[in-house]
């Protein structure tokens, strides 16, 4: 039997140039003991001093297992250096036993590997800094008991966190030091090595207090997240106890007591405010204010906001589409999505001034069914356009236009009041009682969603048609 | 007036902001302090650096700039008709509890609320202040979530995002009508613009919606989220969940709060004075999840509850299953991912697990119970190379047999 003896209790390449050796001399696992320190030998055990000295590897290894060996090192388990030996042996014949989950060595490593990766977890979150008063510059230290031997691995996260302090964690068997420049280790101590207290725990201790909820009392809940092993080392949980106590007292008080009166204050502040402003739209821009408050159909209650329509306000043609879209509704502004992309380019290609326009939309609240991450537009229906014919009809009484163009068949059904076809009523003009005329042409993102590249040209080429016809209309509205 | 102690504010704007759930401090960049000299750092996973004895986590520092309000909202604390004792911070004031705990290893950052005064645009000027001193004069790297006031001014949004990791918009209730009706000052169309605008800057700061250009400016890479009040109103779950759906398709929120309506000190005689609906809560949450990551629409999820509201006895992926049983059972060695996450008991975890070991051998009854931590709840759903559940599926007890027998909910 022979004893290998180790000076670290975490040292992982320690070990690794201790069992490369081990490896070479082809000792067995079963021969071999590992000791820590000044651990005493057994009776029938030799020193490793006669080990063949090796520097380079000697064989290879999944980077799996020196994962798992980095984090299983730190484990208070003593056989964790036995473990991890017989590991290695095994992987030289079997590369492949890492991935069996079922093999015990393999599920021992694991659980191990948890065990560590679970108590750096609780330290990154249960150190507790004390200030060391009349120190020079700002100076902290704490106290923590971990399970394992995980400080020399977890103190790292305390350099780049707290990189611009000088602070010290004292643990039983290790300590670590920061200077802002450079990590130290250095002996364990105990609890009397650190301040007794510090001021500001009494303000984090009445934030605890205050941040409870005395209606949701989940003491289980606590518990499994903040082990009751901790708490001897935290301000708060002196807390604890009281509050439970009191929290059923508090949670009915609250539901006994009754309303009270409303503060002065109150009453002073509502009697500033102004009166709500009538409801009456005398302007373009009144309706604007209006429509924020629209209920007429349930659409708002999904959408962002309402969309109004946009333009100069002496322009002499409108063009109707059927609702905003999804960048319509974000943005609050209609005609700038990808069919507004198609409209001004097909505006340009007709030689018409978009500048001149005002655009605007049958219905004026995106209508959609959510799908995961994405809004998918829906048609409006026929109670819907009814409902918003209210405030295409202001739009076009304030703005008076000579021409009103209608994209789709939402914006005809508006401005008919029935449902019509489009391949029938487009290329003419339709007189409107009140001598507006009525153009009817498809919507632009209609021809974006036709697959067949045939039928796209021939819809393109009368859509194009049916601008043409409203161009040549405009350019008589001012020869005349 | 006499001074307040900044103990009796830190008490005061404490309590004021605990009824806001959130407290994530996960998800942001990976950053640190060890260049800059500074104090801080975020490291993907948040961390939870206490527990209060309601069983939520403690992570960030979160508090109320002030809890004076002008807004009257009948389920809040702070509305401007309640009693309830009033504070006010300085902008140095929460700097230094910010630094003071941080330093101490309490928390991860600051998460920074306030009522309105003045006007929107002054009190988000206020708490941007707090955020670019931490950040500037005292290159903090922490964790910092800002509320942002609906109507504030667009530059103000933009720098609020420049300092913040996270920002949030309440929507409050799960109906127009009814945040009109307990929060008359406050406008639905403009929280949900003001989401709409953090959408617009958060999609400009994503690279691959900007290929090949400059790097783009920095605008809260945790994303945005927002809270939803529930049971203070008569709103059903299907309306509380239709809601949700349409903010996370719209707005692409990385998260909604669903808040169990608690009685608060002084409350208003308009809301339910009554213990807060904790299961309901859960099982919102449950449901929240079934919408984002098993591929669940809301009318299916309501369809497994009654009337329009959720099974508050068991999960909500199990009450659509015992209501969709033609549906199984599924075979674990060939459905595909999206049959799989809708069998009862299997996560997203295990069902990954069930592809990957699959490509190796039949799966076996005990395999899959190998991978999950609920055969019971699994097994009458699925067929596997030694199991089939024969008339299990269609028993009529199956409900009452994987219903959890009724524990006692409350500790004393």
């Amino acid at each position: 039997m022979l004893s290998v003896r180790l000076d670290h209790l975490n040292d992982l390449d320690e070990w690794r140039s201790k069992a490369r050796r081990l490896l070479a001399a082809g000792l067995k696992p079963s021969q071999v003991v590992w000791r820590v320190g000044a651990e005493e030998n057994g009776l029938f055990e030799a020193g490793d001093d006669m080990l063949p000295q090796t520097d380079g590897p000697i064989g290879s290894v999944p980077r799996q297992f020196m994962e798992l060996a980095g984090s299983v090192i730190q484990h208070s388990e003593p056989e964790r250096f036995a473990l991890l030996y017989r590991m290695l042996w095994r992987l030289q014949q079997d590369s492949r036993i890492l991935a069996n989950a079922a093999d015990a060595d393999t599920g021992m490593l694991t659980k191990l590997a948890s065990a560590v990766r679970r108590d750096a977890h609780k330290m990154k979150a249960f150190v507790r800094f004390r200030a060391i008063p009349d120190a020079d510059e700002e100076h902290y230290i704490a106290w923590f008991e971990p399970d394992h031997y995980i400080l020399e691995a977890t103190a790292p996260f305390f350099s780049r966190r707290f990189a611009g302090m000088v602070w010290g964690i004292v643990t039983p068997y290790s300590s670590a030091f920061w200077d802002k420049e450079n990590l130290r280790f250095g002996p364990g101590g105990s609890k009397k090595d650190i301040p007794a207290e510090d001021a500001v725990e009494d303000d984090w201790q009445t934030y605890y207090d205050s941040i409870f909820n005395p209606a949701r009392l989940k003491v289980a809940m606590m518990k499994s997240e903040m082990p009751m092993k901790y708490w001897r080392n935290l301000p708060e949980a002196a807390r604890i106890a009281p509050l439970i106590r009191n929290a059923r007292q508090m949670e009915q008080d609250m539901i006994a007591r009754a309303a009270t009166q409303p503060p002065a204050r109150h009453t002073r502040q509502k009697a500033h405010e102004v009166e709500e402003k009538d409801n009456d739209i005398q302007s373009l821009s009144d309706a604007v204010e209006a429509i924020g408050g629209c209920r007429r159909c349930p659409l708002y209650e999904h959408a962002t906001q309402p969309v109004f329509g946009e333009g100069p306000a002496q322009a002499e043609v409108m063009f109707v589409g059927e609702q905003p879209g999804d960048q319509e509704d974000l943005a609050g502004r209609p005609f700038i999505g990808p069919a507004g992309q198609v409209f001004d380019e097909a505006m340009e290609k007709a030689g018409i001034d978009r500048s001149r326009l005002y655009v605007t939309n049958a219905v004026k609240h995106f209508k959609f069914e959510p799908r995961g991450k994405r809004r998918i537009h829906q048609k409006p229906n026929a109670g819907e356009i009814q409902a918003c014919r209210f405030w295409l009809n202001l739009e076009r009484d304030f703005l008076k236009p000579k021409i009103v163009v209608a994209l789709g068949a939402s914006a005809a059904q508006s401005l008919l009041g029935k449902a019509v076809s489009i391949s029938r009523m487009r290329g003419q003009p339709i007189p409107l009682e009140d001598g507006t005329v009525l153009f009817i042409t498809n919507h632009p993102s209609y021809l974006l969603r036709i697959p067949d590249p045939q039928k796209k040209r021939e819809e393109s080429a009368k859509f194009d048609a049916d601008l043409a016809l409203i161009r040549d209309h405009m350019e008589k509205l001012h020869a005349a | 007036m006499v001074a307040l102690t900044l103990s009796r504010k830190l008490a005061i704007l404490a309590d004021a902001a605990k009824y806001d759930a959130s407290c994530a401090s996960s998800g942001t960049e990976k950053r640190n302090s060890s260049k800059t000299g500074g104090i801080g750092s975020t490291e993907g996973s948040g961390i939870c650096h206490s527990y209060a004895p309601d069983g939520r986590c403690i992570s960030l520092l979160k508090l109320l700039l002030t809890n004076f309000c002008v807004y009257d909202c009948a389920y809040c604390i702070n509305r401007s008709s309640s009693n309830v004792a009033r504070a006010r911070f300085s902008v140095d004031e929460v700097v230094r509890l910010t630094l003071d705990f941080y330093k101490r290893n309490y928390i991860e950052g600051l998460f920074l609320s306030s009522g309105i005064i003045r006007s929107p645009d002054y009190t988000m000027e206020e708490m941007v202040r707090v955020a670019r001193t931490l950040r500037e004069v005292h290159l903090f790297a922490g964790y910092i979530h800002l509320k942002v006031i609906p109507n504030a001014a667009p530059e103000l949004l933009a720098e609020a995002g420049r300092w913040a990791d996270r920002l949030s918009t309440n929507i409050e209730l799960p109906t127009d009508s009814a945040l009109e009706h307990f929060a008359p000052e406050k406008r639905p169309s403009e929280i949900r613009t003001a989401m709409a605008r953090l959408r617009g800057k958060l999609d400009e700061a994503t690279p691959d919606n900007k290929p090949s250009k400059a790097k783009p400016e920095k605008f809260a890479p945790a994303g945005q989220s927002t809270q939803m009040i529930v049971g203070a109103d008569k709103a059903d779950d299907s309306a509380i969940l239709t809601r949700a759906a349409g903010l996370y398709s719209g707005y692409r929120l990385k998260r909604v709060y669903y808040s169990a309506f608690s009685p608060i000190p002084d409350a208003s005689s308009r809301l339910p004075l009554a213990p807060p609906p904790l299961m309901r809560e859960h099982r919102l949450y449950q449901a929240d999840w079934l919408i984002r990551f098993y591929g669940f629409d809301v009318p299916e999820i309501v369809a497994g509850g009654e009337g329009g509201h959720l099974d508050l006895n068991i999960d909500p992926k199990l009450a659509w299953a015992l209501k969709t049983r033609q549906s199984f059972p599924v075979d674990v060695n060939r459905a595909d991912r999206e049959m799989l996450l809708r069998v009862p008991g299997l996560g997203v975890r295990a069902v990954d697990r069930v592809i990957t070991s699959r490509r190796h051998h039949r799966l076996t009854l005990a395999d899959v119970s190998r991978l999950t931590a609920s055969i019971d709840k699994v097994r009458p759903f699925i067929s596997a190379a030694d199991w089939t559940p024969g008339g299990l599926t269609d028993d009529i007890k199956l409900k009452q047999k994987l219903t959890p027998q009724p524990k006692q909910l409350e500790l004393f």
